[in-house]
């Protein structure tokens, strides 16, 4: 049995948020050096400060200032920072009470290690060299004596040139396995053979095989090699360049049922027109070197499939 | 026992737009909850519970958002509950809040759906580059375009239809006041003459991207004695899954839709829905699925949906009026965009669907599918209560 595949997935975006009116002056303060909370009816100071009121659900607006100092509620230590953590030596995660707050807010903790760092210990807000109106705008907290403390200004929340908007990547690391049955169907394609799996239920053939048979649940195993012709059982024709696509358009994208396969699979058309594409077109794949599937597929020059043959492989 | 009849009280919606820079995403779908809350004259203490869905968490990236919502939907102390079903979940999440109240487990329930498309990249979260696979096509239309040619070699439609079904709900949408697009100067020759994308969808028969919300207050029968305006009621619903991709499947008109349509009928005691049934929202997110999915919920035989349209008996005036709103076409944000087609099936019967009311909408089927056409969700409203 061939060895069964394994790659790294790496899923990595941009995303773009709004902010709305009330983290739009949190992180605008943060910018200005100033720790904004809002208050709640039952008059409690939440930090960070949220848009709807957690007892009452009405909307809340009203912001107040709160000092950068505050108390540590609880705590981890963070042995092994990861890329995109506050600070890249070791860490205490902590929940910090700001002063004047009645909620913690989450952050990093520069401390020389876990002994450093207790509940109750005082802290204070480390402001980044750069800030942009983002929570990174407090690099992170540092142990505080008690002297020498900022007293807040009473600011009441409103600053001209507000940040509207953040961008928040977001990553994801995957290792990615095939399995079994796509690991044995690209090995085949090395050899440029196209080998499925029949149900022995159904005794529909799967290309590419999945394991197992999406209608009656039950493993597949028995292989058996499909095409190497086939017929177009359907197409579009793409006019639209996708980003991360090499291929020039138009192009033809077409369902190609392999002589032998109950299910159509996907490929490129090419060899002829793109105008001149077909259901029923028969079909073959043309390889290049090095490549794990067929660049594209190609006609045959046999004569069109009756629709008849291929009508319950669109 | 038997189920506790289920009635549509409060129904809000944001105006759609392509980007609702204004609002956090909890200021969005707190608008659209307000509403639905004004229209049925209740407060958040009325709700018992609050069912909410959206499209993937990749979308926008927020991971389980409904975590961070709870506070902006009056959730606190509440059960509050996440469906999932791809595109459909709008409507399948209306459906289990539906459920929530015909079991008599709760008496009141919230129910929304929303997407914040201009925060999200929907093309890109659905086409994720996988290890070991050809990446071929991107996006969802050219995944749909090779289904809509099948219907038109299996039915032998003319193929200015898709134009035909385009024009008519971009010309809807601008009696809906809610609608994203409202292309004023809209003809059906520029339908005809925009490009062609995924050859045989033009541009102008695909649906734009959406940032918006759609909620719903959903009650007992005490609940809608008390209602303000006219209920809408609940005569059936049902959803229904297969997989994406399998030996056999109709991608043209997949089994799962008509099994889940002929359990509506069947709890509703249709038997002739081209008859019985007054208007369709149903989700048509490129122009052709219309005809196809009136031959899928048994509103035309097989290959004969597009005659409806072409005859013009889906329009707004027509026999059998089809998409009212505008439609998918006209309005999509994502997650959102199932519900909104059972809220705006509830306006009709309620006969608070402004410009785009349909004369006499007693019945009205409200419609969604998802997935790579693999999730159905359908309700059946009334105008009056179900009598079983």
């Amino acid at each position: 049995m061939p060895e069964v595949l394994k790659a790294p997935l790496v899923v990595e975006f941009p995303f773009t948020r709004s902010l709305g009116p009330v983290q739009s002056a949190f992180l605008t303060g943060l910018r200005e050096r100033v720790v904004l909370g809002v208050r709640a009816g039952d008059g409690r100071v939440l930090v960070p400060p949220v848009e709807y009121d957690p007892v009452t659900a009405e909307e809340i607006r009203d912001l107040v200032e709160v000092a950068p100092t505050g108390t540590v509620t609880t705590w981890a230590w963070n042995h092994a920072p990861r890329r995109g953590q506050p600070l890249d030596t070791p860490f205490a995660w902590v929940l910090v009470k700001l002063d004047g707050a009645d909620t913690a807010l989450l952050h990093a903790l520069d401390a020389p290690g876990p002994d450093a760092v207790r509940t109750g210990m005082r802290v204070r807000v480390r402001w980044a060299g750069e800030r942009v109106g983002a929570i990174t705008d407090i690099a992170c907290f540092e142990p505080y004596d008690g002297d020498g403390a900022p007293e807040p200004t009473g600011h009441d929340g409103v600053f001209d040139d507000l940040v509207t908007g953040i961008v928040a990547p977001a990553r994801l690391d995957y290792t990615y396995s095939p399995g079994r049955a796509q690991s044995g169907y690209i090995a085949a394609l090395a050899e440029r053979r196209t080998v499925g799996e029949r149900c022995p239920s159904c005794r529909k053939v799967y290309v590419p095989p999945r394991g197992a048979c999406p209608t009656c649940g039950v493993a597949t195993a028995e292989q058996v090699e499909v095409g190497p012709r086939g017929t177009v059982t359907t197409f579009c024709i793409v006019n639209i360049k996708a980003r991360n696509l090499d291929i020039e358009v138009p192009y033809v994208y077409a369902h190609i049922a392999l002589d032998g396969a109950d299910l159509a699979l996907h490929g490129r058309i090419a060899g002829i027109p793109y105008d001149r594409v077909r259901m029923g077109l028969r079909v073959e794949a043309v390889w290049t070197d090095g490549a794990r599937y067929p660049d594209h597929y190609r006609p045959t020059g046999e004569p069109d499939a009756d629709y008849d043959t291929y009508k319950e492989l669109l | 026992m038997s189920k506790e009849p289920v009635a549509v009280v409060g129904i809000g919606q944001t105006k759609h737009v392509a980007a609702r820079r204004d609002v956090s995403i909890a200021g969005l779908v707190r608008e659209a909850a307000g509403r639905a809350l004004e229209d049925a004259e209740l407060t958040w203490a009325d709700i018992d519970a609050v069912v909410i869905g959206k499209a993937p968490d990749f979308f926008e990236g927020v991971m389980m958002p409904e975590l961070y919502l709870a506070d902006a939907l009056g959730a606190v102390g509440k059960p509050m509950l996440r469906v999932h079903t791809a595109g459909s979940v709008g409507g399948s999440t209306a459906l289990v809040a539906t459920n929530l109240v015909a079991s008599r487990v709760h008496g009141t329930v919230l129910t929304l759906a929303f997407e914040k498309q201009s925060e999200s990249n929907a093309m890109w979260g659905l086409s994720l580059p996988i290890p070991f696979q050809q990446p071929l096509v991107a996006g969802a239309g050219g995944f749909f375009a090779p289904h809509v040619r099948a219907y038109m070699r299996r039915s032998g439609a003319p193929d200015t239809v898709g134009s035909l079904v385009a024009y008519k709900d971009r010309r809807n949408a601008l009696k809906n006041p809610y609608a994203h697009l409202h292309e004023r100067d809209i003809t059906l020759e520029k339908v005809q003459a925009s490009p062609m994308l995924w050859d045989p969808i033009r541009y102008s028969e695909t649906c734009p991207s959406s940032d918006g919300a759609c909620a719903m207050v959903l009650t007992d029968r005490a609940g809608a004695a008390r209602s303000p305006r006219p209920p809408a009621w609940l005569l059936g619903g049902a959803m229904r899954s297969e997989p994406t991709l399998f030996a056999g499947k109709d991608c043209v008109s997949p089994q799962a839709g008509k099994d889940c349509a002929a359990d509506v009928y069947r709890q509703a005691g249709i038997t002739d829905p081209r008859h019985e049934i007054d208007a369709v929202e149903m989700y048509v997110p490129f122009s052709w699925y219309e005809p196809m999915w009136l031959e899928n919920l048994g509103f035309a035989d097989e290959g004969e949906g597009w005659k409806l349209t072409e005859s013009g008996v889906t329009e707004l005036d027509g026999d059998l009026p089809v998409n009212m709103s505008g439609g998918v076409l006209s309005t999509n944000p994502i997650g959102a965009s199932g519900m909104i087609r059972f809220a705006e099936a509830a306006l009709q019967v309620r006969g608070q669907a402004g410009e785009h009311q349909v004369d006499r909408a007693r019945r009205v089927l409200g419609h969604a599918y998802g997935g790579g056409s693999q999730f159905f969700s359908m309700w059946l409203v009334g105008a009056e209560p179900p009598t079983s």
